[in-house]
Parts: structure tokens; sequence; C-alpha cells
């Protein structure tokens, strides 16, 4: 098996009156509105691969040809030029009666206002791929009822469509597709039509399954936000042409161009941005190993009131503050043992920005972030998370503070030098070192 | 223009007279079956003692719609026969039946046809159109010259004339159909034969039997034309009754035709909108409502699924 589920080389579909022609102008160079008396140009020269496993997102605003494009992957629009290969096969090539062999045991797909049978009973509906597969009756409908327990609608079978609501419905839709057992999964704008507490739902449902059964899925959308939520990549259509594909993180924080970056600044990029993609690395860090002084030297390096402390293999263990060090090196014990805290907030570094507020807040030092084995694996000071959040590709790189404050010692030597200050000026002038990290 | 006409009708009827010379064999055939299924069944009508007959139309109307217009047909079939109009009635309905069953026979394929193919649908709305404008009494003129006086050749004018919306209805129900759905049918791999029987028939039933019933009612008002090429039934008598001005006759033939009219229309009205009193109705939900208990008491009976 490879790796690639479906490819689409240099596709074009031109509706009107002479396609072909208008595909050589295009080809030539020309644009989209040059070649109108031709024919109307949905998509132009659009080429990409979907990996298996992976949920693909083509995103574009009405008119962007993103509808035509899904249609060609699995042939209910014909291709005017160019090929999309699916297991060996050309689409565009294909005679009816493979295309038809192609949708039944390949190629499966949800649509935008579910496209249900509104005769059949939701269990038929189901079926319906099944049935077209020749499986016998008891059989296909056995089936059935096992895939509306996987969306969450067992018991439902008997009811008609009308009598389920809009979401509902729409898990219909995602079932009768699961039954045709497919690996590629093409889904038209399949949460559109729903109210929008409905979409996240389906949304967070549609993420789990796809953890469970490992489809290819394409997925179309106008909306960013779904499409930052679901896709591992995302392709941005703009008037017939692919402008730029990338993961979430790729568009959102290296837009190819004006366009795309104008598109992403109404992105929520706090529901977009994961820990992983803004943390900066931790520093100080004592491994739990080394004494008290070698902790109170990493703080006082880094300007820090406390540090991390990691076991081996860089897990996270838990941290120390300088005051407890200072009482601990005063005392001449060499372990860090006895003051070691634990830490009160540390994150997964796949969590999204949104959840990493709080955290951040209650947590005295720049919050901790772990990986999936506890490993610690960096650290978000607040300033990183909220500058993560402005618009802009510069926004999640590694941030340098603008003003460190001065060492103490530099500032108590001029304090001294500068008898005739009065104590209260002196009191003011002085950071302490918490403050100043707190402010961080 | 002194003296210049056109003979169009010359040409038509000299091309008519070819048609009758080459094809009198298909001619005879058609004749010989119409009349026979006409005859068979106003035989069968008229023969069947007619409180089976009625409790018959009764129990259609039942099944279809409701025990209301049950009662209703009682009331009209005994009205009809008590102007004593049962046998030229039975021979009304025969041959509205046979007109309009051949005609939907016609009508469901080419509107299916012409939904499929926009150069069929360019050709045949003109023709339709033509069809339905054209004089009904001009159709009579060729039939009877092709198969003679009697009952074949105004079922053959019923059926020209009833044919129209049969195929426009049913071709506006076929294209109404949600394309998105048509698509999922394609989408998961159906053939066009598939599609057309899993999707787009069932999906357009509704506007296809408003078609029907449609058809069903032209038939009927060609009743009094069909009497005056000298089909038996009701509209004879109507025919009668207006070319010896005898008014008690012709209301009372022209009231039958009502009668049967009202029943026919409601009976297939019925078709389009499944009514939830009809008898049909009323079983489909007991079954179901049987099935729920059913179901209801497997999980009740099982209740570690409940939760599932």
């Amino acid at each position: 098996m490879s790796e690639i589920a479906l490819e689409a080389h240099h596709l074009y579909k031109v509706f009107g009156r002479s396609p072909q022609h208008a595909v050589k102008r295009l080809k030539a160079g020309e644009t989209r509105t040059d070649v109108l008396d031709a024919g109307t140009a949905a998509v132009i020269d659009a080429s990409f691969t979907v990996n298996r496993g992976e949920i693909f997102v083509i995103m574009g605003l009405s008119g962007s040809g993103k509808s035509t494009i899904i249609r060609m992957l699995n042939g209910l629009h014909d291709i005017t030029d160019g090929e999309v290969i699916i297991g060996g096969d050309d689409i565009a090539k294909a005679p009816p009666a493979a295309l038809r062999e192609i949708r039944r045991e390949r190629v499966s797909m949800v649509f935008q206002h579910f496209a249900l049978l509104p005769h059949r009973t939701v269990a038929a509906n189901v079926a319906y791929p099944l049935e077209l597969k020749g499986v016998g009756k008891t059989e296909r409908l056995r089936k059935a009822e096992e895939i509306l327990s996987l969306v969450g609608l067992e018991g439902w079978g008997d009811k008609l469509p009308s009598e389920l609501s809009g979401g509902m419905q729409q898990r219909v839709g995602i079932a009768r597709a699961l039954a045709a057992d497919t690996d590629i999964l093409l889904m038209d704008e399949a949460f559109s039509a729903l109210d929008p507490l409905i979409r996240r739902e389906m949304q967070e449902q549609l993420v789990e399954l796809q953890a469970k059964l490992q489809k290819t899925i394409v997925f179309i959308t106008h909306d960013l936000n779904e499409a930052m939520f679901l896709g591992d990549r995302i392709a941005v259509m703009r008037d017939g042409r692919i402008v730029q594909i990338g993961t979430p993180e790729d568009i959102l924080t290296d837009p190819a161009n004006d366009y795309v970056e104008q598109f992403v600044q109404d992105v929520d990029r706090a529901r977009v941005l994961t820990a992983a993609n803004v943390m900066e690395r931790p520093r100080p860090v004592v491994p739990d190993t080394a004494g008290p002084r070698t902790a109170l030297r990493q703080m006082r390096d880094s300007y820090m009131s406390a540090t991390y402390v990691v076991g081996r293999d860089r897990q996270l263990v838990g941290m120390v503050t300088d005051r407890d060090a200072v009482k601990l090196v005063r005392k001449g014990e060499s372990s860090l043992a006895s003051i070691l805290k634990p830490v009160p907030q540390s994150v997964d570094e796949n969590e999204v920005l949104m959840n990493l507020f709080i955290p951040s807040v209650e947590s005295p030092l720049p919050l901790a972030v772990t990986d999936a084995e506890g490993r610690l694996t960096g650290v978000i000071p607040r300033v990183t998370l909220l500058a993560a959040l402005g618009p802009g590709p510069g926004a999640t790189g590694e941030l340098t503070l603008p003003l460190n404050p001065m060492p103490q010692a530099v500032i108590d030597e001029v304090l001294a030098e500068a008898q005739d200050a009065v104590d209260a000026a002196s009191a003011v002038a002085t950071p302490s070192a918490d403050s100043a990290e707190e402010g961080r | 223009m002194d003296g210049f006409r056109i003979p169009l009708g010359d040409w038509v009827e000299t091309g008519l007279n070819w048609l009758l010379d080459n094809l009198e064999g298909l001619f005879t055939f058609v004749s010989t079956v119409i009349g026979a299924l006409v005859d068979g069944l106003s035989t069968a009508l008229i023969e069947t003692p007619f409180p089976a007959t009625i409790a018959i139309f009764a129990l259609i109307a039942w099944l279809l719609r409701s025990w209301k217009l049950a009662v209703g047909t009682i009331l009209s079939f005994v009205f009809i026969l008590a102007l004593d109009l049962w046998t030229p009635a039975m021979q009304t309905l025969a041959l509205v039946i046979v007109a309009a069953a051949i005609a939907v026979l016609i009508a469901v394929p080419l509107g299916i046809w012409s939904a499929r193919n926009d150069r069929v649908r360019a050709t045949l709305k003109p023709v339709l159109d033509f069809m339905q404008t054209m004089p009904a009494f001009v159709y009579l003129i060729p039939a009877i010259m092709f198969f003679g006086i009697g009952v074949v050749p105004g079922v053959v004018a019923t059926v020209i004339f009833a044919l129209p919306p049969g195929v426009r209805l049913t071709e506006l129900g076929i294209r109404g159909v949600d394309s998105e759905t048509v698509e999922a049918g394609h989408a998961f791999g159906a053939t066009p034969g598939q599609i057309l029987r899993g999707v787009q028939l069932p999906l357009a039933l509704p506007t296809i039997m408003a078609g029907i019933n449609q058809l069903i009612m032209l038939a009927l008002s060609m009743a009094v034309i069909a009497g005056m090429a000298g089909a038996d039934g009701l509209g004879k008598l109507v025919v009668q009754g207006i070319s010896s001005m005898d008014i008690a006759l012709g209301v009372e033939a022209g009231l039958g035709i009502v009668l049967i009219a009202v029943f026919l229309d409601r009976c297939t009205a019925a078709l389009a909108e499944p009514s939830p009193s009809s008898l049909f109705g009323i079983l489909e939900r007991r079954r179901q409502d049987r099935r729920r208990q059913e179901a209801a008491e497997a999980t009740a009976s099982a209740p570690g699924l409940v939760t599932a």
C-alpha cells in the first residue's frame, strides 16, 4: 500500500461551449476572465496529493471551485483536463462501469444537505451503498445497525430521515459513507448546513471517528476555523486555483500571499495554534541530581526566581524556588529533594492556546509544556502567549525580551555611590527579582 | 391573395388516407385490442351484481382515502342506479379506465425519457402543446376514419387528449428531484437504472401521481366527445339530449358524469398524497406501533444494552 491515497495532477474544469479551447488558452497563460467567451473556468491547474489516513481540507469562498474539484475526484463532474489517480486508476479515463466500481469500492461521499433518501428508513439509507454492492438484506441491515451505533444513532434505524434533526441526519449521511467501507471519504461542506453548536460537536465527533477509523478524508469547507480544526493539511483556493497547501500552522504563520493572509486574519488563533507551536526552550532547567548551588546559579543567570527540575529522560519532577535554594545552601545541604515542590500547572503540547490562559495565569513560572510521556519539552511565558494571538508571521517565533533587569549587584553599587539619595527612592528603583519574573 | 390558399387540410387528408391504405393491419389490430378491453371491462362491470360493484368501489375509496369518501361513493352510485343510468355509467367508466390506463402507459415512459434527454424534451414540448390546444373534436375525424364508428375512436381520441399532463408532470417530477440526492446515487456507484428506480421515481411519485390524476380527469371530460363518435355510455346520452333538446336526459346523464368524476378524482388524488385516515394509512400505523412495541420490549428485556 502506498502512502499516497489520491493524486490530482493539473486539473482543469471548464463549463461552457468550448472547454478544451479554454484550457489551451489558460495553459498559455490567459486569465480566467480572458477565457470567459469560451467557458467558465471553475478549476484551473490544481495539483495536490492526499496521503493515506489524513484529513485534507480544501478551503475557499463560494465560487472558488472547491465543490467542483471534489466532484471531479469521484467523477461526478467529468474532468476537462488533467488526471485524478486513485489506487493507480485515472478517474478521467475510466469507462462508466469502471467508474461505478471505483465509487462502490474506493470513494464515498457525504453531502452538504445530507442527500438522504426520504422514503427510506435511516437503516435502509445507511445500507444503500451495501445494497448497490449486492450485499444481502439481513447482512446489510445488521451492518447498518453496527455503523449507526458507531456514529451514536443506535435505535434510530426504524425512523425516517425527516424525523431526525439536522445534525442527526448528517450523522446518517456519514454512516452511509462509512457503510460503503471505502478508504477515501469525500465530504462536501458536510457541516455547513448545521447550527454552530451542532457543527462544533460534529467536528469533534469526526476527529474522534477519524482517530478510530483512519480513513483518508477530503473535506471541503468555506469556514477557515473548521479547516484549521479538522485539517492535517489545507489547500486554500481562490478563483479556481489552489494558492497554498500546507498544515494549519503553515497557513497561519506563513501565508503564501496577501489573499491568504487576509483570509487568516479572522481565524481564532487561540483555537488553532497549540502549545507546541508557540513554546520556547525551557530555561533554566536543573537535573534532579544537581545540588542547590547549581540551581541557584542557573536561576541567577537567567533572572528567574524559580526553576523546573527534571529527572532522567527530561521527566518533569518538580520545581524549586530561589529562596528555598538559598536556605539550603546556607544549611550546607547538597540535595534538592527536600525543597522540591510539585509543579502546579503543566500542559500537554497538543493543547490549543485557548486552554492555556488559565493555567498560565495560575503558574508561578512560565507554563511548563510536556509531551505524552511527561517529558518537559518547552515553556510558554505569558508574553509569548499574548504575542501568539496577534496576526503576522513573527508572532510565534522566539521572543527576545526588550529589557532585562540589570544585575542587582550593579544597581546596589550605583545606589551605594549616590549617598545623598533618599531611602524611598532606592526602594522604588530596585526591582525585586520576583516581581520582574512575574511580569514576564 | 385572390384564389390562393394553402391546401393544408387536403395534404393532411391525403397523408391520412395513405396511412389508412398502408397500415390497415395495424389499425385493425389496435381496434380489436381496445374494443375487446373496453367491452370486456364494461361487461364485467355490468354483469357483476350492482351491490358487489358498489361495495368494491366503496372499499377502494376507503383504502385510498377515508371512510367518509366510501360513504359518499355508495350514495353516488346508488343515486346513479336510481336514475336508471347504471349501464351507461359503467360503460363510461370502462372507457375512461381503459383510455387512462393506455395513456399512463404511454405518458410515464415518455416523461421519463424527456426528463433524461434534453433533445427529446425540446421535440416533445411543441407536440404536447399541439395535442393540448387542438380542439378535441378534431381528433375524432381521423380516429373515426381509422377505426370506424364506436368505442375505439372515442378511446383513441381520449388517449391523445389526456396524454400531455401525464408526460409533463412526470418529466417535471423527475427533473425536480433534488440534484444532490441523485448525485448521492451516482456517488455510491448506482447504475442509471438503479437511480431511476431507487431515487428518481420514488421521489417524483407525488408529482407523477398528480399528473395521472389530471390525466384521468381529462379522460373523463372526453366522455361526451367519445359519445359523439358513437361510444356507448353517459356521453352518448348527453349527445342525444343535445340533439333532441331533451333537458331532462342531458341533466341526468351530465350529473352521472360529475359523480363518477368526483369519485375518480378523490381516489386518484389520494394516490399523490396518501391520507392518514385511509385504511392503508391506518393499517400502516398499526404495523409501526406493533413494531415499536416489540422493539421496546426487546430493549426492556435486555436492560444492559439500553445504555450502549
